[in-house]
């Protein structure tokens, strides 16, 4: 297996609304290795969403290939793509998105539930990994009964239950005070010491400096690509 | 393991809106309940006109006068007689047992003791063509008919409406019919209470003793009953009497008879027809509130899933297949419709018991029906079900986690 973790090649996208069609990402080779932690900026329109929603083969390209951990997943079936999100990739979303008639225990045991993982196997796994971002005390929690740092807490850990090669950060602090914001972030950055490799998409710059690489996009293409040197302090 | 958990799923999410899910499953209950309980109505029915024809006896005859007809004009009342009865019993070679039978209610006593019965004038065969037997004493015979003998044979019941006397005791003991003096022979054994002709509450005398000395000295029959010896024989038993009859009333073999030949069988097969077309219109009922009832599980796994637009929109993010958003919504829609069919089942067998009890119908639940309920509430449920999980299983999953 190589170090490429993504490969995309001229990928596009383009929508149709109404009698128009918009072509939101407009040709875009991008290849992150390993280990990387690269922050995905632009403003709204940019087309950094409709990327996004592409590496987390939520969405297929309109036309160019991607290769996520090797596999070229750009001209998959629906199915095969939700397989592909449920081993090989973990999301953390601005909203938390998680169930909310569910304890934080099963929220985190969800994505190994469609994995096929049998229950007590599931439930330890579940447990280690909300043990990692400390919330070992909550598990029996629901979401509603949680401060937003805590859900987003919870997200993460479902996020990295099924080993992910790529955990997908969307906004991940969006709906978060400064505090806790930098908090989120800490335990991002650590996980990526600890070899995770993370895309995460936000628009504040100062949530972007804890990435080692930054790509920033503008109508449909890449601008800039370039690597920084890790702010421990920043927010 | 997978479809486990899907399973689980599904009924947490009818557990989490339990009343809603109560209300919805509403419709089915009803439709099944009012299945279950016009089914078990129906069976009991049923079972009371079988057990009733098989009690009549089905190798028995019944003739009755008919109205007699010329040009379509009706000349009256046909009659029977008696000689008609001893045609029967005489020219049919013992083929057939026949009896009459002249039946009037009448004030009968004994010491104190007062009470109402049916007064049958009878033959001695009549006792042989519905299989009676006797608890105590005997029948009368053929020469006690033709001496006018006034000797009694008392239904089970009498004894019991006379001062709860003792059966053996009321033999040789003296009863008054309508205030003549008979002696009483014989008793008959039980034969239950839902017949249809009654034979317990009743008193047997011979038939010349009531035409001559009980009812004034009519002639006129209002039946013969004539038994076979074996089913088989019907068919030939029929055409005899038939010939017979039409013999002694000079109607010729194209023209209508005077007189109408039934039979137990005959009764059942009518009431057959009758509850088919009475089954074919309660299974029109059925279907259309099940009909009904599916539309309302639709339409709220419809809001269902609208609902949880953002939970689809979750699960498939996270790697639910489309069968496995399917699966769950079917699961669900199936489980609402199975609980509304036992819930159904439940309140028709509920309604049934209490009918019978109240206005004392005899009902009778069928495991089958039980079953055919249930296995069409779930057709329902999967039939209904499809739409909707369908729709969420097709969820666009970057739509469904934007959707508000």
């Amino acid at each position: 297996m190589s170090d490429e973790i993504i490969r995309t090649e001229g990928l596009q996208k383009e929508y149709v609304l109404g009698a128009e069609t918009v072509r939101a990402v407009r040709g875009v080779d991008l290849v992150i290795n390993r280990g990387e932690f690269v922050a995905v900026m632009g403003p709204s329109g940019s087309g950094k969403s409709t990327l996004m929603n592409m590496i987390g083969c939520l969405d297929t390209p309109t036309a160019g290939k991607y290769w996520l951990n090797g596999q070229l997943v750009s001209e998959l079936s629906d199915d095969s793509l939700a397989r592909v999100r449920n081993r090989a990739i973990g999301f953390v979303f601005q909203t938390f998105n998680l169930l909310p008639r569910a304890t934080a225990l099963h929220n985190v045991e969800l994505p190994l539930i469609y994995a096929g993982v049998p229950t007590k196997e599931r439930r330890r796994r579940a447990e280690e990994k909300l043990a990692l971002v400390g919330l070992a005390d909550r598990i029996g929690h629901k979401p509603p009964e949680m401060s937003g740092g805590q859900r987003q807490r919870v997200a993460i850990a479902r996020a990295l239950v099924n080993e992910p090669a790529l955990l997908l950060a969307d906004e991940p602090t969006g709906n978060l005070d400064s505090v806790t914001s930098a908090d989120i972030m800490r335990q991002l950055t650590e996980l990526n010491e600890q070899g995770q490799t993370i895309v995460l998409v936000t628009h504040e710059h100062d949530i972007a400096e804890f990435a080692r690489r930054q790509v920033h996009l503008k109508d449909g293409v890449i601008e800039r690509d370039f690597l920084t040197e890790p702010v421990e302090s920043a927010v | 393991m997978l479809s486990f958990e899907i399973v689980k799923v599904a009924m947490g999410a009818v557990r989490a809106n339990l009343l809603r899910s109560v209300l919805t499953t509403l419709g089915i209950v009803i439709g099944i309940a009012a299945v279950i309980t016009m089914v078990a109505l129906g069976e009991g029915a049923q079972q009371r006109v079988q057990a009733e024809i098989n009690r009549m006896g089905t190798n028995v005859l019944t003739i009755r006068p008919g109205q007699q007809f010329s040009f379509g004009v009706s000349r009256g009342d046909a009659e029977m007689s008696i000689e008609d009865a001893m045609a029967l019993r005489e020219d049919t070679g013992g083929l057939l047992q026949v009896s009459p039978e002249q039946r009037t209610g009448l004030q009968i006593s004994y010491l104190r003791w007062n009470a109402r019965a049916d007064v049958l004038g009878v033959w001695p065969e009549y006792f042989n063509i519905y299989d009676h037997t006797l608890v105590a004493g005997r029948y009368f015979t053929q020469s006690e008919v033709g001496g006018r003998q006034r000797v009694a044979v008392l239904g089970f019941d009498v004894p019991t409406n006379l001062g709860e006397t003792p059966p053996e005791y009321l033999i040789g003991e003296t009863i008054q019919i309508r205030g003549i003096g008979f002696e009483v022979i014989g008793i008959l054994a039980e034969k239950g209470d839902a017949s249809f002709l009654r034979p317990d509450g009743s008193i047997f005398i011979p038939q010349s003793t009531a035409q001559y000395r009980v009812m004034g000295s009519r002639n006129r029959l209002n039946t013969i009953y004539a038994a076979a010896e074996s089913p088989e024989q019907l068919d030939q038993a029929y055409a005899e009497i038939d010939r017979i009859l039409r013999r002694e009333h000079h109607i010729g073999a194209g023209e209508d008879a005077d007189f109408s030949i039934s039979n137990a069988a005959d009764l059942l097969e009518t009431f057959n027809e009758t509850r088919q077309t009475f089954t074919m219109l309660l299974a029109g009922i059925a279907g259309i509130s099940l009909l009904v009832g599916g539309i309302g599980i639709m339409n709220i796994m419809l809001v269902s899933v609208t609902e949880r637009t953002r939970e689809i929109g979750i699960r498939k993010a996270l790697g639910a297949s489309r069968r496995a958003i399917m699966t769950q919504f079917l699961v669900e829609a199936l489980f609402l419709c199975v609980l509304g069919g036992m819930l159904g089942v439940g309140a028709g067998y509920g309604a049934a018991e209490a009918i019978s009890r109240i206005a004392e119908w005899e009902t009778a639940v069928s495991p089958q029906a039980v079953l055919t309920a249930l296995a069409f509430s779930a057709g329902v449920g999967l039939f209904f079900g499809m739409w909707p999980a369908r729709r969420a299983a097709i969820l666009d999953p970057i739509d469904a986690l934007r959707y508000e």
